[in-house]
């Protein structure tokens, strides 16, 4: 009799799962023939309501400016947005079906789960009944927006990442193009106190540091994250051992403690104490949107700096130009109400090329297809339109889009933390371990 | 018979509310929870795949060493608490005037929201630029890297608790004030000194409410979770850019408690699954050390 209580409660368990479980499934995209999008009038009317991330006055605006262009081509379709979005909001309207009718994220970190589980619906056919040709995007950009074949999101916008060099502390020379020159310049800029304390740092190698995670470096060697088969490839591409190795000497070289303290006593990345703004460090590795911080800044905006493709590894110059990528996704969640007019709308922000020059020159992200690129309203100013090149670099890369994103950039950072500060005497082991934390996660999540 | 079933139908009836409650609110989700763990579930796909899960987990290196994180905070952090608290409740006892104020001044820092108080400290213990580590400077000893060393990550989350631990000072005030005065004074006339009557009479008549705090205290630290998330990420100097990564538990994973690992391998990493089998984990161990310490005061009260 003792066991009737944990039966019945069993019992309750799996009749509430069931009912979480099976809701009725709303109209998906692509299950009825879409009226021709030639004619916007013959689109029904409907209310859309979409969420994104942008959060300051002047993102949420120009961002809803572009939402205007579709409304004004579509007058009978009214969208209403929310602003300041996460992830993970979105995930939890998707299981709780009060899904939005579009969605965007500014992460690519969650494309492949949401992709493979559904939550997102998947484009494909809609693109291929509206006859798009995805050739328009840079293949980086195809990369990130889709996982294992299923295309459930598209690029917005998108981030490119170089090097950012004050003119001022560059004492004269020219931006790095090779890592051993970015170290000789290092040791040349960089100024110490009496103490050996780090005042000027040529530039901060430290995996710690803002913007320098792995996926950023990575494509100065050229590393690969996963081999074909999905895999880890960390341990195996003797591309990341290069970085490593080049990393850790000029770790060495400042002196990891030194070096730490310095990054510590630094200002916050979105503040106006930012080190790059205040002359703490010469050389940076930043994102465009960096030129639109420094612009708005009433002290930095006069700084007299210079940007460039971030330099590469010796052996590689034909790398030299390409750099890292990624970039806000948008796409129509399951459970929209209105999938047909939502992908319309997804459609419009993600291909018009008015669109997204007017939003590229709002927000100053790099706009993602070609005909945008080439548009001459584009605003592009030399330090902007590098940013431009690294993005339609064909060996430009980006971090392939995978189940445990997150996961695996924690195990490898947790990894780099134990190694610039000297705490890993066998590097290969090292690696092989963090392969190992990637595959066994890999099984575990069924890939 | 027929009365007393009549009762107990009775006491059941009035008790049904809370009947209900206890099995929509507790049976259902551990249950579920127990359910959930032999499946590999990411929020929206639901897969049996036997004891995976369990395989993994106890293969897994963060989970020990984010356990390990958590029994710490147990074995150092809950009594630091309450002997700190303890103390300062019987210094406030002892002061004639200005007690009011002193009280107000021990019970501010809880109103102090968690997570500011924590941002606030890591800032203080800035190695590099916190006001801390100057005024060591001055008198000639280098402060540590307070947040940023693994030595030293939870100690200084131990002084955070110590500061914010006016609740505790309040109710361990009231006991003591409610300790009759004549106990002590019979004592004191038959030659008992400060120690001799706190042992025999102070702590035996408080320890309904040492135990209260004890067993609450260890409840909180083996959920402990907001302090050391934001710990981590204030003083790694994460941010939150697209395409980079936290690592959580900076510095090397000191600050890494099992709730963090639980949170983030069902939302971060979507295997609500695994995450299942931490968190029924996470109850075996808070029960046990509930049972464990109900037990032991149960035979202080039992001998003394």
């Amino acid at each position: 009799m003792r066991s009737l209580p944990l039966a019945a409660a069993g019992l309750l368990a799996l009749t509430l799962t069931a009912c979480t479980a099976g809701t009725t499934a709303p109209p998906a995209l692509g299950a009825r023939p879409t009226t021709t999008s030639t004619e916007p009038a013959a689109l029904p009317a409907a209310t859309l309501e979409l969420w994104h991330g942008f959060s300051t006055d002047v993102e949420t605006k120009a961002f809803e400016d572009a939402i205007a262009g579709f409304t004004t081509k579509f007058p009978q379709i009214k969208v209403v947005a929310k602003k300041g979005i996460q992830d993970a909001q979105i995930t939890q309207a998707i299981r709780g079906g009060q899904a939005p009718d579009v969605a965007a994220s500014f992460t690519t970190d969650n494309v492949a789960q949401w992709c493979k589980s559904g939550a997102f619906q998947d484009l494909t056919p809609v693109i291929a009944q509206d006859g798009i040709d995805l050739n328009v995007l840079p293949a980086a950009a195809r990369s990130y927006t889709e996982f294992e074949g299923r295309r459930c999101t598209m690029p917005l916008l998108a981030d490119a990442y170089g090097l950012y060099y004050n003119k001022a502390l560059m004492k004269g020379e020219p931006p790095p193009k090779t890592l051993s020159e970015l170290t000789e310049l290092t040791k040349k800029l960089t100024v110490r106190d009496a103490e050996g304390n780090i005042e000027v740092a040529g530039f901060i190698p430290s995996f710690q540091y803002y913007e320098n995670s792995p996926s950023h470096l990575g494509p100065m060697v050229g590393a690969k994250w996963y081999n074909d088969d999905g895999t880890s490839a960390i341990g195996s591409d003797p591309a990341w051992k290069q970085l490593l190795q080049w990393q850790k000497e000029l770790v060495d070289w400042y002196g990891y403690d030194k070096l730490e303290k310095f990054r510590k006593g630094l200002g916050d990345e979105w503040g106006a104490e930012h080190p790059f703004f205040e002359g703490k460090v010469a050389m940076v590795l930043d994102g465009e949107w960096r030129n639109a911080m420094i612009a708005a800044d009433p002290e930095a905006k006069d700084l007299d700096y210079g940007t460039a493709p971030l330099p590469v590894a010796d052996d590689k110059p034909d790398l030299y130009g390409s750099g890292f990528t990624a970039g806000t996704v948008i796409g129509v969640p399951k459970g929209a109400k209105h999938p047909q007019q939502a992908w319309e709308l997804v459609k419009y922000l993600t291909t018009d090329t008015q669109s997204l020059v007017t939003l590229s020159n709002a927000l100053r992200n790099v706009p993602t297809t070609k005909a945008a690129m080439d548009h001459p309203d584009l605003a592009k100013d030399e330090r902007f339109a590098t940013f431009l090149d690294i993005f339609a670099h064909p060996k430009t890369s980006t971090l392939p889009a995978n189940v445990n994103s997150v996961f695996n950039q924690d195990a490898f950072s947790t990894f780099l933390i134990e190694w610039e500060k000297g705490a890993v005497k066998d590097l290969d082991a090292g690696l092989a371990g963090v392969d190992k934390r990637i595959d066994d996660k890999m099984k575990l999540s069924g890939g | 018979m027929a009365f007393t079933r009549r009762e107990g139908a009775r006491a059941l009836l009035w008790l049904s509310p809370w009947l209900v409650g206890i099995a929509v609110f507790f049976v259902y989700p551990l249950a579920s929870t127990v359910y959930f763990s032999f499946h590999r579930y990411d929020l929206f796909t639901l897969e049996f795949i036997g004891l995976d899960n369990w395989r993994y987990a106890f293969s897994d290196p963060r989970l020990l060493q984010s356990g390990l994180n958590t029994l710490w905070l147990v074995v150092f952090m809950v009594p630091a608490q309450v002997l700190f608290a303890l103390g300062v409740a019987q210094l406030l006892t002892k002061i004639k005037s200005g007690s009011g104020v002193l009280r107000t001044l021990f019970y501010l820092p809880s109103l102090v929201p968690t997570v500011a108080g924590t941002v606030a400290f890591v800032y203080l213990l800035n190695p590099a630029t916190g006001p801390v580590n100057q005024v060591l400077a001055w008198i000639g000893i280098t402060g540590p890297d307070w947040f940023g060393s693994a030595a030293w990550a939870k100690p200084s989350l131990t002084l955070l608790a110590l500061w914010g631990a006016g609740n505790t000072v309040m109710i361990f005030l009231a006991a003591l004030l409610d300790v009759p005065r004549h106990l002590y004074e019979a004592a004191a006339i038959d030659g008992a000194g400060a120690w001799r009557q706190f042992r025999n009479i102070t702590l035996p008549v408080i320890s309904p409410v040492l135990m209260f705090s004890a067993v609450t205290g260890v409840i909180y630290a083996v959920q402990y979770f907001t302090q050391a998330m934001i710990a981590s990420r204030v003083a790694s100097g994460a941010t939150d850019s697209a395409g980079s990564t936290f690592t959580p538990g900076y510095p090397d994973g000191a600050l890494l408690t099992l709730p963090q690992h639980l949170f983030h391998t069902g939302f971060r990493d979507w295997s609500m699954g695994l995450a299942c089998v931490y968190a029924i984990m996470l109850f075996a161990v808070s029960m046990v050390f509930t049972l464990v310490l109900l037990r032991q005061f149960n035979r202080a009260e039992a001998t003394s």
